[in-house]
């Protein structure tokens, strides 16, 4: 335990920058999910076109991923943070899609009969009803997002995975169980939070 | 009123409306009906403009209702559909209040009008107004449905099978309460419904739809004594002579002095009933508890 | 790409065997492992409670997680990574078999009981049975899993097609990490869609 008391500084930065890499790519994907789900919910076409692309990109493996980002985003906190965003959009989109889709048709019907505008109707019925759908689509993309961002310190994205790459690298057992440890704690406690927000 | 001239509507794949003619005058109920598939609904679902007619002139309350923004022209017509279609992410008071927060009334006005309009449609507001949609029976979200459209009291509902998910039992009673509410509110009325029962009932008058075109439209007695053709004589069934003599009441016809024996039926008895009291006690007449007997001779002669 | 793959074709076949050595073993054992105790807690709904929640907390832990946390008690090779991979399929398969035994039609169970079954044969020739589409579910989560895990089974020494990504990138050799990127992501997708395809065939059958 005695390299874990001396570097506690390096411990908890690794800590922060994985948990900024998963909270920011989780941003950047639902500003993009958000609006691409609600365009595609009610467009059969588009919505079965842009859905199996997105299941094809979710079930990528996250090494395959970044190798074939690398050559083009390159190394670092950047490249990583675009790799994962691309990795949880898939599901936040089907999420909206699926929440939106959920939304009964005499609802919206009632909605459009009373004469709320498209938007109005979107804010104030759509969107609150897809909400379970959406949270729980978010508990998903969290925890995709917690491995990942591991997986991305191979590319330079910083966080707890540098503790595990390099902790193999250089046979330093303690290094490997406290990221690997960390990265558990992460994803447990991230799921056990959203689960408690769904229940809410 | 509402009035219709010349409506068509084509859909892809047929079932729409065509050159269609139909009035209501104000504060009367119409009830449209017809098999599935005749346009009926759609028929209703163009008067608020939820479907864009592809010709002729559509003016509620004299006012070209296509000349209108259509998100307004809704906000002014109330709309109840099958099981209320409420949201269920909202309290029955914030659902109630849909359209008057649409319109932008303040807190006060808004709530005393959920309060009045629940009261209305027999709902003790204190009881419901914090109650989700989910705990509700089927009839209790129907009242709360009709409270909705009613909240911003608009001259004009739309009811599309409001009556459908509620259980038999109760139906027959909330659609003499409903209807009974809006005569005395003098709305006027465009009911879409399958049910015969529920359209001679209900209805000033009763328009029967085929294949997107308006076959026959007058009052139920009418349509009942005099079906247009045989498809309208068939729709409204082998039993049409009987589902008539539901629409009269014994004090609706003459009745003789005689004293006859048996036990004696309200005057507001319906025909129908009366028909069925003599059958089964195998009489000609049937003592009135008003006075006087009402006659076999005195019910066939009412047609 | 094409030209690496020219002049590397058994770097190239080796990294693929042992992709497929170590997703197959991996995925086997998990399914060896999950099935059976899917059966014996299918009776037990509070073991089967806590087992499912345990399957929970496995799935959610990070897979370079789960395979770095192994080596010190495994060590690095091939072994420590099929350990990992088969700790990586049981939670699928196991959750997907509990709910499918346990969401068994409780009038098919019944008439099984009726015409003299013992709990043991309604197990396995009613409720099993009627289990079987979830079971496949689960197998095919499990399976795209596995392939997927595997491909981090090079940063313990264990191999497959993430040595050539892991390689090429130290040799800053861009053309195999693409080649080791496409295999991985092709052979992900082809499990993915393969067993998809068997699923549907089962379903129609």
């Amino acid at each position: 335990m005695r390299w874990t008391w001396r570097n506690l500084d390096t411990i908890g930065a690794a800590l922060g920058e994985h948990v900024l890499l998963v909270g920011a790519a989780l941003l950047l994907a639902g500003v993009v999910a958000l609006p691409l789900g609600v365009l595609v919910a009610r467009r059969p076409l588009w919505r079965a076109a842009v859905l199996g692309a997105s299941a094809g990109l979710y079930s990528i493996p996250t090494l395959a991923l970044f190798a074939l980002l690398v050559p083009l985003l390159g190394l670092g906190f950047r490249a990583a943070l675009l790799a994962l965003a691309s990795y949880a959009m898939p599901v936040l989109l089907r999420a909206v899609v699926t929440g939106l889709e959920g939304v009964a048709l005499a609802v919206r019907e009632a909605a459009d009969g009373m004469g709320l505008t498209p938007r109005q109707k979107l804010w104030q019925v759509e969107l609150p009803l897809a909400l379970p759908s959406v949270l729980a689509g978010l508990r998903v993309a969290v925890a995709t997002l917690v491995s990942a961002a591991t997986v991305a310190a191979y590319i330079g994205g910083g966080g707890l995975g540098v503790l595990i790459l390099t902790g193999l690298d250089q046979g330093h057992t303690e290094k490997i169980l406290v990221g690997a440890t960390l990265v558990c704690a992460l994803a447990l406690a991230a799921d056990v939070a959203l689960r408690r927000m769904q229940r809410a | 009123m509402i009035e219709l001239r010349g409506v068509t509507k084509a859909w892809p794949g047929g079932a729409g409306v065509q050159a269609l003619d139909l009035s209501v005058p104000e504060g009367e109920c119409c009830a449209l009906i017809g098999p599935s598939g005749c346009g009926k609904t759609t028929t209703l679902r163009l008067v608020n403009r939820l479907v864009e007619p592809d010709a002729g002139s559509i003016r509620i309350g004299g006012a070209d209702a296509l000349k209108q923004d259509p998100v307004h022209l809704r906000r002014g017509i109330g709309y109840v559909i099958q099981e209320g279609g409420l949201f269920p992410h909202r309290r029955i008071g914030a659902n109630v209040a849909t359209v008057p927060a649409l319109l932008g009334w303040n807190a006060a006005r808004t709530r005393a009008r959920v309060e009045e309009v629940l009261t209305l449609v027999g709902l003790d507001p204190a009881r419901y107004r914090d109650r989700w949609p989910h705990q509700l029976s089927g009839g209790e979200r129907q009242r709360v449905g009709v409270a909705r459209a009613l909240a911003a009291d608009p001259p004009v509902l739309l009811l599309d099978e409001p009556f459908g998910a509620v259980d038999p039992l109760r139906r027959a009673q909330l659609q003499a309460e409903v209807l009974s509410l809006l005569k005395h509110l003098r709305k006027t009325v465009l009911l879409v419904t399958h049910d015969v029962q529920e359209a001679v009932r209900l209805g000033d008058s009763v328009a029967l739809m085929r294949g997107g075109r308006l076959v026959q439209h007058a009052a139920p007695a009418e349509m009942l004594a005099h079906p247009a053709d045989g498809f309208v004589a068939e729709f409204l069934g082998a039993d049409r002579a009987l589902t008539r003599l539901g629409l009269f009441r014994i004090r609706d016809v003459p009745r003789d002095a005689a004293t006859v024996a048996g036990e004696a039926l309200p005057e507001a008895t319906t025909l129908r009933d009366a028909l069925s009291a003599m059958l089964e006690r195998g009489v000609r007449a049937v003592p009135v508890t008003e006075g006087g007997a009402l006659t076999l001779e005195a019910v066939l002669r009412s047609r | 790409m094409i030209g690496w793959l020219r002049a590397n074709p058994d770097a190239f076949l080796d990294a693929l065997l042992q992709h497929l050595a170590l997703s197959v073993s991996g995925l086997l054992i998990g399914v060896a492992l999950a099935l059976p105790a899917a059966l014996l807690l299918a009776r037990r709904p509070v073991l089967a409670e806590w087992a499912s929640a345990g399957a929970g907390v496995l799935r959610t832990l990070p897979s370079l997680a789960v395979l770095a946390a192994l080596l010190p008690l495994l060590g690095v090779g091939f072994t420590p990574s099929v350990v990992a991979l088969a700790l990586l399929a049981l939670p699928p398969v196991l959750l997907h078999a509990l709910v499918g035994l346990r969401g068994a039609e409780p009038a098919a169970v019944e008439a099984a009981r009726g015409m003299g079954f013992t709990p043991l044969q309604s197990l396995l020739r009613v409720e099993l049975p009627l289990a079987l589409p979830q079971v496949f579910a689960g197998l095919r989560t499990a399976a795209v899993q596995v392939v997927s895990g595997a491909s981090l089974a090079t940063f313990i020494g264990g191999g497959g097609l993430g040595d050539l990504v892991t390689q090429g990138m130290a040799l800053l050799d861009i053309p195999q990490v693409q080649v080791g990127g496409i295999a991985i992501a092709l052979l992900a997708l082809a499990t993915e869609g393969g067993f998809g395809w068997l699923q549907r065939r089962w379903e129609r059958a």
